[in-house]
């Protein structure tokens, strides 16, 4: 296997009023392509701040990070836009979806953005809502869909455009057990078919159906892994 | 998808987006009224000038036509030299003057005239009655009827040159109210006649034999008007020769301070549509961040984000502003009335003109108004941090 993820003494301060947080200090792991990676920790530890500079969506203040063969913790803001369409997929925990669109659309969103052609987008929404098991639920809002059924349409949306790495923060943090039970067997699924998924999760039952558990505190790694 | 999510985030609150179209047509209703008044009065008095043809007008040297009581002496001459140049296919002189008649009651009635030729003359159209055809006859305008109680059919009698002191007039003949005619270059409130020119030359006496205060000119089709004021230039150092531009130029620079008023009331009705659109959008935003967020956080392009915010002042200003085409064609009417009040003004005179391409301007306008609204909104959407707003999002 290769790493899709590496990561190296990655920092991220915070200035707060008076002083500094660190947030992350000196953080280094790798993640091999197919793997399903859960990071764990208290609250504050620097999980989600991890999650946003794997995603492209923060820089770091030192260190490096490469994904899939590219380094993109110096990344222009136009360079590392088109690297989350392409190469990124997002989960979040309140799933937001955008509320006026439908299902189909909001799955159909970042393929229009990366211009995919319309018919290409059609098969594509049809073929992921089907592997989420919402091929009948297509053309309804959020609104009218259930909170498993919504996280279902992220992670729709979230593999539009064929990911290299697919990041979910809490994904079951706002389901109910049963329908976070089922969320994790999706997340199985997908890991078998070859999706590489990191995790940040408090669900401890999310982080044991991991292949691998990443321990943070304090915005340094405890425990998991080291490269 | 930036056109659809712009006009599903209008969709949003109805109510709210209700209000600011409603106030953008009353915004577009009011530049559309300044834009008409500021190009309508100078296409309305070109097509004023040219009702019947006659692109040039010559006046005594350095005055305009009936601008003074000044006339041009060797009327005939001047007429049949005019008349011999290259280009030219109809000439009318004018002569105008006041002139009384003794109205019933024992109070007189003086009336604006003009000694015309009849098959050349541009100045009126007959509503009723015949046109002049001998030395005693006249057609009158309604307001002069009604000033002096005559009807079509009576005979008056007409005199120039009246001394209020003396109480005597000058020429006194009399005269067969013949026709009614309707004089475009004529307040419609002033009492107005017509008679044959050489008949009113002959009238005034020595003061006014052969002379005339306005001869008025056509050039053949295809000819360049500007080259044939030219000819008519150089035929005479005593008159001035006015093409419809320069008449146009002159009466613009009269009433200059109707286009300073459309320029500033449109301009404020401009920038009060600008400042409502990018208050409703910049709240709207305020109230997306989270989704904007999420949006850049799956790869949408900051370019993408700002288009849509864009689209949305666009699609606000556009239907607000063809709302208010209608608004703005009534209250144009309606301000039409107040300034056709305005003393002096001939009927045929109009401050307001509907033009397609007016619409079209304020059309524009509103829509670069509606573009320049957005972009602070756009570049707040664009600019949010997107880690921070979903921190803050998922704090709320």
């Amino acid at each position: 296997m290769t790493a899709i993820v590496e990561v190296r003494d990655l920092a991220r301060d915070y200035s707060m009023g008076s002083g500094a947080v660190h947030a992350l200090r000196g953080v280094s792991f790798d993640v091999q392509d197919g793997e399903w990676v859960a990071i764990v920790g208290p609250s504050g530890c620097g999980k989600s701040t991890l999650l946003n500079l794997l995603g492209a969506v923060d820089t770091p203040d030192a260190g490096s990070l490469t994904i899939a063969g590219e380094r993109i913790d110096r990344m222009r803001d136009t360079d590392a836009t088109a690297f989350r369409l392409r190469r990124i997929g997002f989960v979040f925990q309140r799933f937001y979806l955008m509320p006026a669109l439908s299902a189909a659309e909001n799955v159909e969103l970042p393929m229009a953005e990366a211009k995919v052609s319309r018919e290409a987008r059609r098969a594509r929404v049809q073929e992921l809502l089907g592997y989420v098991g919402l091929g009948a639920r297509a053309g309804h809002r959020p609104s009218q869909l259930s909170g498993g059924e919504q996280q279902r349409v992220a992670i729709a949306r979230a593999l539009a455009n064929r990911p290299a790495l697919l990041l979910a923060d809490e994904p079951t943090g706002e389901l109910d057990a049963a329908t976070g039970l089922e969320m994790i067997e999706l997340f199985r699924r997908l890991n078998r078919d070859g999706t590489t998924i990191i995790v940040v999760t408090h669900d401890a039952q999310m982080a044991a159906a991991a292949g691998r558990r990443i321990q943070m505190r304090d915005g340094a790694i405890v425990s998991g892994d080291a490269p | 998808m930036p056109v659809r999510l712009a006009l599903l985030a209008l969709f949003r609150h109805p109510a709210r987006t209700l209000l600011a179209l409603l106030g953008i047509a009353v915004s577009a209703a009011l530049l559309l009224d300044m834009v008409m008044l500021a190009s309508g009065m100078r296409e309305n008095f070109k097509g004023f000038l040219m009702l019947r043809g006659y692109q040039l007008r010559v006046a005594p040297k350095g005055t305009l036509p009936f601008d003074s009581d000044a006339t041009i002496d060797s009327a005939t001459a001047l007429v049949a030299a005019i008349s011999k140049l290259q280009g030219v296919i109809a000439v009318s002189p004018v002569l105008g003057a006041q002139v009384q008649t003794t109205a019933a009651g024992d109070s007189n009635v003086t009336a604006f005239t003009l000694g015309v030729i009849p098959d050349v003359q541009g100045d009126y159209e007959m509503i009723r009655g015949r046109d002049l055809t001998d030395s005693s006859s006249v057609v009158a305008n309604e307001r002069w009827l009604e000033a002096t109680g005559h009807k079509l059919g009576d005979t008056v009698t007409l005199a120039i040159g009246y001394d209020p002191q003396l109480r005597t007039t000058v020429g006194a003949r009399r005269f067969v109210v013949q026709g009614v005619a309707r004089f475009y270059y004529i307040a419609a409130t002033q009492p107005t006649l017509g008679m044959l020119l050489p008949t009113m030359q002959a009238m005034g006496g020595g003061a006014r034999r052969d002379r005339v205060s306005l001869v008025m000119v056509k050039a053949a089709d295809g000819v360049d008007a500007e080259v044939v004021r030219e000819r008519i230039a150089a035929v005479s150092a005593r008159i001035s020769a006015i093409s419809l531009e320069g008449a146009t130029e002159a009466v613009e620079q009269r009433l200059g301070y109707f286009k300073q008023l459309a320029l500033v009331l449109g301009s404020i009705s401009l920038a009060v549509g600008v400042l409502l659109v990018t208050t409703l959008i910049t709240i709207s935003v305020n109230e997306r961040a989270g989704e904007i967020a999420v949006l850049r956080a799956i790869g949408v392009a900051k370019g993408s984000i700002v288009w849509q915010v864009v689209m949305e002042g666009i699609v606000l200003t556009s239907v607000g502003a063809i709302s208010g085409i209608g608004i703005g064609l009534i209250t144009a009417q309606w301000l039409e009335r107040i300034l056709s009040d305005f003393p002096g003004l001939p009927t045929t005179f109009h401050f307001f003109v509907f033009q397609p391409r007016d619409a079209g301007i304020a059309l524009a306008m509103l829509a670069a108004a509606g573009m320049l609204a957005g972009i602070y909104p756009a570049w707040r959407a664009a600019s949010l941090p997107i880690a921070g707003t979903l921190r803050r999002e998922a704090v709320a």
